[in-house]
């Protein structure tokens, strides 16, 4: 039996997923949203160490699970299957609001330079590295839209770099735990301006929500008082009580499909019995993450697109980039840890632009709380990882030991990138990913001048040893993937235009990650979901009489 | 914020400064106060496991492995924890990939200690395990014994498996009593909203 036919399907109920179903549902379009994963709750894996969205040793505990594997580079011209739980796969998660249900909830606007990379620095030999097709000022009520919305905790007043705003954050920022309060004093010192990190979470309710019980363990987890701020419980909810929404779980998109006038009209999907559907729609939005979506499109073959929906100058898929982080650890001789979690509290943005001879630079946080497990990992350099020495150690240095780190903006790489494997399928058939490529070298000699920075700032705080880490080149991607469809004026250098719209495809469009040109000295969630409500706020702007316009 | 005298279960009281002076490596060592001979007790009348994966044989030889990984000191180690545990039980689910790593790794490993130190693992002094480990870490294990995995990867697998065990949530079967959050004076489980907060 056929479906009945909506006036939109978004694919993936994440960030930008998540506020686009939203804008568009409150915009009076009947919108389905498809999402490959479930709804996902706190009590099923509680505070495991080992099976969380950062540490997944025994698996990821937000999804996907292994019906969904994807082929990775292992070695020049190698290549091998790999799990959602396996490094090589460069997950973010798979369940309603997907990373944004366990992400660390750093909330950062990009500055304008972070718009204007080309045109500030130049491209390095070997990066396409280019501008946004927009700007700071074009998205900042975006910003703003998504700081009010989804609920925002911060104050940037200490803080002389961060772009200008309208509105201040709708909630106080949170106060500096021990590690905070230590690091603050030596920024100061050192001339450098500490400000508390704005987090999607509550510091006083807010959205009819409870207020952050600080547990030890946040990023990685689901919240169990409900304190954190992703779509799943501000965007998701709001979009399904307008009436217009219906939210389709365990449904994975398999192929848009694009008419031989170039038009989309609807999307092939397995719903949660596995069996195929074909939702039609008058327009789709694709926002799978920056990997998926990007398999999404690849695997849309039409008359007119026969290499993929948007393929025709082969740019879908590239470009494919995360953070480079990089930072230092640091041992004290006072007690650091006091259990307040989550633990990041304080940054700087002094290094994110303006280091002599780089082409950008990082952020500067104090890491969230390290679990045990992950803190048997963290050594100084020929302290040995095991025996005696390890526990003494352990004993030694949990309580009294600070992490700050830095997610260096990347330089694009044309040949990093997600194609699709010419063998390999999923449990539903559906041809899987290839990751190749690697990082850009230029992003390493960033890594360590801003590693060196956050050693100095530990060794004014105290430290009595301190230890720099410093990025590889392996692929990048991983949680803060991006760019594998990048927005840009001129269709044969990007996939989508400036509004997220794909080139010559007029009723598809992108929200998510994959829009990004280049991803900030920042995490990039709230820049993801400013792009939802920028595409969702055009799609609406032209939506006049029940149709595209 | 300076805080001198530790919590309890806050690590050792020893001027730290000093041990900094001279170097990390190796002389952190220093006793810890907590009164964990009890726990010890309880957990050496700990059933034997029956093995999902292991023979009995290449059982006996991991535990003594892990055990100079994660030596018991006056709190648990490895085997009191039930490394053996959660590594024959993952190996038969989430990690099962690594089976054949471990079959191969643990007779190259027999076979390395009867040809470079004359004896099984079991029977050399607790300094000469140390160096038979240590060798397998940094390489130096004869090469004709060793292939697909190198004896470093097998160490290396090991060891963070070991970890795993150790610091783990115990419900993977490692972990046993809370141990290791025990050793580090960590509150466990963990009191979900045990701060005061605000409700909506
Ligand atoms: C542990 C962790 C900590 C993090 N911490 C931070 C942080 O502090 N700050 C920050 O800015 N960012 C953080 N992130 C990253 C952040 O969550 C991501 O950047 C963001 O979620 C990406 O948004 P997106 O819309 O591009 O994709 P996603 O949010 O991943 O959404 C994509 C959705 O589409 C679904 N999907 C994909 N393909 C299909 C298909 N074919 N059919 C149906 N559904 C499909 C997926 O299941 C998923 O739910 C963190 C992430 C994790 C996992």
């Amino acid at each position: 039996m056929a479906l009945r036919h909506v006036n939109a399907v978004v694919v993936g109920a994440g960030a930008g997923g998540g506020v686009v179903a939203k804008e568009l549902s409150e915009a009076g379009l009947s919108v389905v949203i498809l999402e490959r994963g479930g709804w996902v709750s706190f009590e099923e894996h509680g505070q495991d160490e080992l099976i969380n969205q950062r540490t997944t040793v025994l698996g990821d505990a937000y999804g996907p699970d292994d019906r969904s594997p994807r082929v990775a580079e292992t070695g020049p011209g190698r290549f091998e299957v790999v799990l959602p739980h396996e490094g090589g796969y460069n997950n973010n998660a798979a369940c309603v609001g997907s990373g944004t249900v366990s992400y660390g909830a750093m909330a950062w606007r990009y500055m304008e330079k972070d718009f204007r990379m080309r045109s500030t620095y130049g491209a390095p030999e070997g990066s396409t590295l280019e501008d946004w097709p927009i700007s700071y000022d074009d998205l900042e009520p975006c910003y703003e839209k998504a700081e009010q919305q989804v609920g925002v905790s911060g104050d940037m007043s200490a803080n002389p770099f961060a772009a200008p705003r309208r509105r201040p954050y709708p909630m106080p920022a949170f106060p500096y735990n021990t590690e905070g309060r230590i690091l603050e004093a030596a920024a100061k010192r050192i001339g450098l301006h500490p400000f508390p990190i704005p987090m999607l979470r509550n510091s006083v309710p807010y959205g009819g929500r409870n207020a952050c019980v600080h547990n030890r363990y946040c990023c990685g987890f689901a919240c169990p008082n409900n304190a954190k701020n992703g779509t799943h419980n501000t965007m998701t909810p709001r979009a399904l009580a307008t009436g217009n929404c219906e939210l389709r779980t365990h449904s994975i998109a398999k192929e848009v499909v694009v008419d031989d006038k170039g038009l989309a009209r609807g999307v092939r999907y397995f719903d949660a019995t596995d069996a195929e559907q074909y939702q039609t729609a008058d327009l789709v939005v694709v926002s799978g993450g920056a990997i998926e979506t990007a398999r999404l499109l690849l695997n849309s073959k039409s008359r007119l697109f026969p290499n993929g929906a948007g393929n025709r100058y082969d740019w879908v898929g590239r470009n494919l980039q995360g953070h480079a982080y990089c930072g230092a650890d640091g041992l004290f001789e006072e007690r650091t840890f006091d259990d307040v979690g989550p633990g990041a509290t304080i940054a700087v943005s002094d290094f994110n632009h303006g280091n002599p001879g780089l082409h950008g630079g990082a952020a500067l946080c104090n890491e969230f709380i390290r679990p045990p497990y992950g803190f048997s990992g963290m050594r100084p350099p020929g302290q040995p990882s095991w025996g005696k020495a390890h526990k003494d150690f352990q004993r030694m240095f949990y309580k009294r030991s600070v992490s700050v780190r830095g997610p260096v903006q990347e330089m694009p790489v044309f040949d990093a990138r997600a194609t699709i494997d010419p063998a390999v399928r999923d449990h539903w058939g559906i041809p899987v990913v290839r990751l190749s490529g690697s990082r850009h070298p230029h992003d390493v000699e960033i890594g360590r001048v801003i590693a060196a920075k956050a050693e100095a700032w530990l060794k004014e705080a105290g430290a009595v040893a301190t230890w720099t880490n410093v990025p590889g080149l392996g692929l990048s991607g991983g949680q803060h993937q991006a760019g594998t469809c990048r927005m840009g004026s001129d269709p044969k250098t990007s996939v989508a235009n400036r509004f997220g719209q794909v080139h010559d495809i007029d009723n598809l469009f992108l929200s998510d990650a994959s829009l990004h040109v280049t991803n900030g000295g920042f995490n990039p969630v709230l820049t993801i979901m400013a792009l939802g409500f920028w595409v969702g706020g055009h799609i609406s702007s032209r939506w006049k009489d029940g149709r595209l316009t | 914020m300076n805080d001198p005298l530790p919590a309890p279960g806050d690590g050792p009281a020893i001027s730290r400064r000093a041990a900094l002076k001279l170097g990390l490596v190796g002389v952190l060592g220093a006793a810890v106060g907590a009164g964990s001979t009890a726990v010890i007790a309880r957990l050496g009348r700990a059933a034997r496991p029956r093995y999902r994966f292991f023979t009995d044989a290449e059982a006996n030889l991991l535990i003594d492995i892990c055990e100079q990984i994660i030596p018991r000191d006056d709190v648990p180690g490895a085997t009191d924890t039930g490394a053996i545990n959660y590594i024959d039980r993952q190996l038969c689910g989430r990690l099962s990939r690594h089976q054949e790593t471990y079959r191969r790794g643990l007779e190259s490993f027999r076979q390395t200690c009867l040809q470079a130190r004359g004896a099984p693992f079991g029977e050399l002094a607790p300094a000469a395990k140390i160096e038979a480990l240590r060798s397998l870490e940094l390489g130096e294990a004869p090469r004709a014994l060793w292939g697909d995995p190198s004896a470093p990867e097998f160490f290396n697998l090991v060891l963070s498996h070991t970890m795993q065990s150790f610091y783990g949530s115990p419900r993977h079967g490692g972990n046993r009593d809370y141990a290791s959050y025990r050793m580090l004076g960590l509150d466990y489980p963990q009191v979900v909203g045990q701060n005061r907060y605000k409700k909506a």
